[in-house]
């Protein structure tokens, strides 16, 4: 690839971004995974796919989600013009199901009768559910018995929605587990399952196909920011867990060198504790699911677990694009806490009307404490990738309500 | 190189019968525990020993392995500790061969550099990284055959005639035939598949075929040993540790003599594995 004028023609044919990506996956896999990526390939090419792609994501899951200057928030933090890109709006409530309408088109081409999927918050599960039942298949979700405690809202919606939600008591029993979950299971069932990664993670061409689905909240941004300001956004904030919602707001800017892109890592209790889930901020380079990038791991390569109030962050790697634009430096990688997190969901609530979820308020909360520096005539869009409505249990508990 | 590998399937080859391999966790259920079972393998009739190397996330394997690998590392294995361990091995047996097993991102920490000086030193005969497939052999299977140790590749069910030479290209030592689509330890393939499977395998190569993933029994493993060139067993071990950890050398011991009578009753002396 040539850095030199691109930072958009990654990976190469071998899926790496740099020196991350890859296929790291046991031999059975292996076959899959290039077949995968031939008829993603072909898809990919075929005007029809994307025409079938583009009609659902309009009709079933009303795209395009608004673009929403929020001005109680812009006044309140006295600095930066703010928009949200309301994605939270999307069906099912999270930018989740941009990939999943993706990869079941994908599954259905490929003749797959079952789908299998990881989550951690339950918001990945329910859109892979969602879809399933949309297009009449069995779908199986794996979920960390941790987080099947504190997303019991979502892990009753995918029950509701006919998937089976299979509880991984093993490991730490967060998303990690289930992604290890997902693919013993898909070892085990290789002629008719299609795994649906909900982030881009996973071997290749799992990171190119998932920041391609997700492209279209990039895409979209701008030319409603244009439409809105005359211009290009100067700053864009997104928060990371895999890294799917931040791509796909990033990837159509990565070439507009004035266009700022932050991403925010949840920082848990604190990076200085070790209690969180930084993987950029505090991690270093290492092999997991298929893919180099950077992890959260100990002196001897085992893999650290993660922490943060937010499950869908909960997890100790990040997709491998992200890990070569942090080395590059054309994104920034910043980190927030729980509870500078937890306030953000409370402004965001008080003063716009908006209830997001506990992993957007990490971007605001690092939105919080940029925008005030900043000129009032200075563009900050922020993605607003889901809503709040699951975290409510969480946020209540953790300011001490009994519901 | 001395290549002990090469030596001891030539000597089964030569007294007509198949192998067995034995699969043991380094540092499971403890250190001190471990380097016994480890140290007894040999005399209870293992004729090669893969050693796994503990991983926090070990995706290919079922839930015996995976208790097994936690276990060691709440005991504090590591990986530096894993080659101490084949160095103390090998001080008292310079004949067995030893593979190590397990997967990439332990070894990358450590260095790829540094590992493969170190196990070299140690003693290694050979490496088994299960999340490194062909397309990534630069990483560590080329430097590693420099080095005079066999990478082992793993073939499956999956792996097709149009995919096999690829699979082969830089395997040496052994092959490992994976006889399930699926974990470790959670069943295992019917014999006149796995033996046709054999056949196709070996219309591409010459080197020795080993057969594991879910052999528990002495009875599988005499069924598997008509066929393959070595049977391997691995979950039904660390289950025997997990079972019995305070006596768990004694219970591994025990169970691996009753496996090597079922592969040793396999053949007749007059014939051969391969017909
Ligand atoms: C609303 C929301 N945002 C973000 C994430 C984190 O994933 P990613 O970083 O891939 O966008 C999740 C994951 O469950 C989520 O539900």
């Amino acid at each position: 690839m040539d850095q030199s004028n691109t930072f958009r023609s990654g990976p190469d044919e071998d899926g790496h971004f740099g020196t991350y990506g890859g296929r790291f996956v046991a031999e059975t896999l292996m076959p899959l995974i290039l077949d995968l990526e031939a008829h993603y390939a072909a898809a990919s090419r075929d005007e029809t796919f994307w025409s079938e792609f583009n009609d659902l994501l309009k009709h079933y899951v009303g795209r395009p989600s608004p673009l929403t200057f929020a001005p109680r928030i812009t006044e309140r933090f006295g600095g930066a013009k703010i928009y949200f890109k309301r994605d939270e709006l999307n069906h099912t409530g999270a930018h989740k199901i941009n990939n999943c309408i993706g990869q079941i088109l994908l599954a259905r081409r490929m003749k797959k009768t079952r789908i299998i999927a990881e989550t951690g918050a339950g918001q990945h599960g329910v859109a892979t559910a969602t879809v399933c039942a949309r297009f009449g298949m069995p779908c199986t979700v794996y979920m960390g018995e941790t987080d099947i405690e504190r997303q019991q809202p979502n892990v009753f919606r995918m029950r509701l929605l006919g998937a089976e939600v299979r509880p991984v008591s093993s490991g730490t029993r967060t998303l990690k587990d289930a992604m290890n979950e997902a693919l013993r299971d898909w070892v085990a069932n290789v002629e008719d399952t299609f795994y649906i990664i909900g982030t881009v993670a996973g071997p290749h061409p799992y990171p190119a196909l998932v920041r391609d689905f997700q492209a279209v909240i990039g895409n979209e941004v701008r030319e409603q920011i244009v439409e809105a300001e005359g211009r290009l956004p100067d700053t864009l904030v997104a928060c990371i867990g895999g890294g799917s919602n931040a791509m796909g707001l990033f990837h159509p800017f990565l070439d507009d060198p004035d266009v700022r892109l932050i991403g925010v890592e949840a920082g848990g209790e604190g990076v200085e504790t070790g209690r969180h889930a930084a993987s950029l901020t505090a991690g270093r380079p290492g092999v997991l699911h298929g893919n180099r990038t950077y992890l959260l791991q100990n002196d001897d390569g085992q893999i650290n677990d993660a922490h943060s109030i937010s499950a869908g962050l909960d997890y100790p790697g990040i997709g491998p694009e992200h890990a070569w634009l942090h080395d590059v430096g054309r994104v920034e990688y910043v980190s927030v806490t729980d509870t500078e997190a937890l306030a953000a969901f409370q402004l965001c609530t008080e003063l716009e009307g908006i209830l997001p979820a506990l992993e957007p308020s990490h971007a605001l909360a690092h939105v919080a404490k940029l925008a005030p520096d900043l000129p009032a005539d200075h563009l900050l869009v922020m993605n607003l990738c889901g809503r709040g409505d699951k975290d409510v249990f969480s946020v209540a508990e953790a300011l001490g309500v009994e519901l | 190189m001395s290549n002990r590998i090469d030596a001891r399937f030539r000597r089964l080859a030569e007294e007509r019968r198949a192998g067995l391999v034995t699969f043991v966790t380094a540092g499971d259920p403890n250190p001190a525990e471990s380097r016994r079972i480890l140290a007894d393998l040999p005399r209870a009739g293992a004729d090669v020993i893969e050693l796994g190397m503990p991983f926090s996330d070990p995706m290919a394997d079922g839930p015996a392995i995976q208790k097994s690998s936690l276990r060691a590392l709440k005991a504090g294995q590591t990986l530096a500790g894993t080659l101490a361990m084949v160095a103390e091995f090998r001080s008292g047996d310079d004949a067995t061969p030893i593979v190590l097993m397990g997967y990439y991102n332990p070894i990358f920490s450590y260095g790829v550099d540094r590992f493969l000086e170190d196990a070299t030193g140690a003693g290694v005969d050979g490496l088994i990284v299960v999340d490194l497939p062909p397309e990534a052999d630069s990483e560590l299977c080329v430097p590693a055959r420099a080095c005079g140790i066999d990478f082992i590749r793993l073939a499956t069910p999956t792996t097709d005639d149009r995919r096999l030479p690829s699979v082969l290209r830089n395997a040496s030592g052994f092959l490992y035939y994976v006889s399930i689509t699926g974990i470790t330890g959670t069943r295992v393939g019917e014999s006149d598949v796995v033996a046709g499977a054999l056949a196709r395998i070996r219309a591409h190569t010459t080197l020795p075929i080993a057969v594991g993933f879910g052999i528990r029994s002495p009875e599988q493993a005499s069924r598997i040993a008509e066929t393959a060139d070595a049977v391997v067993v691995g979950s039904a071990l660390v289950s025997a540790v997990e079972q019995t950890p305070e006596n768990a050398a004694a219970a591994v011991s025990e169970l691996v003599e009753e496996l090597k009578a079922g592969v040793l009753s396999a053949r007749g002396a007059d014939r051969g594995g391969r017909a």
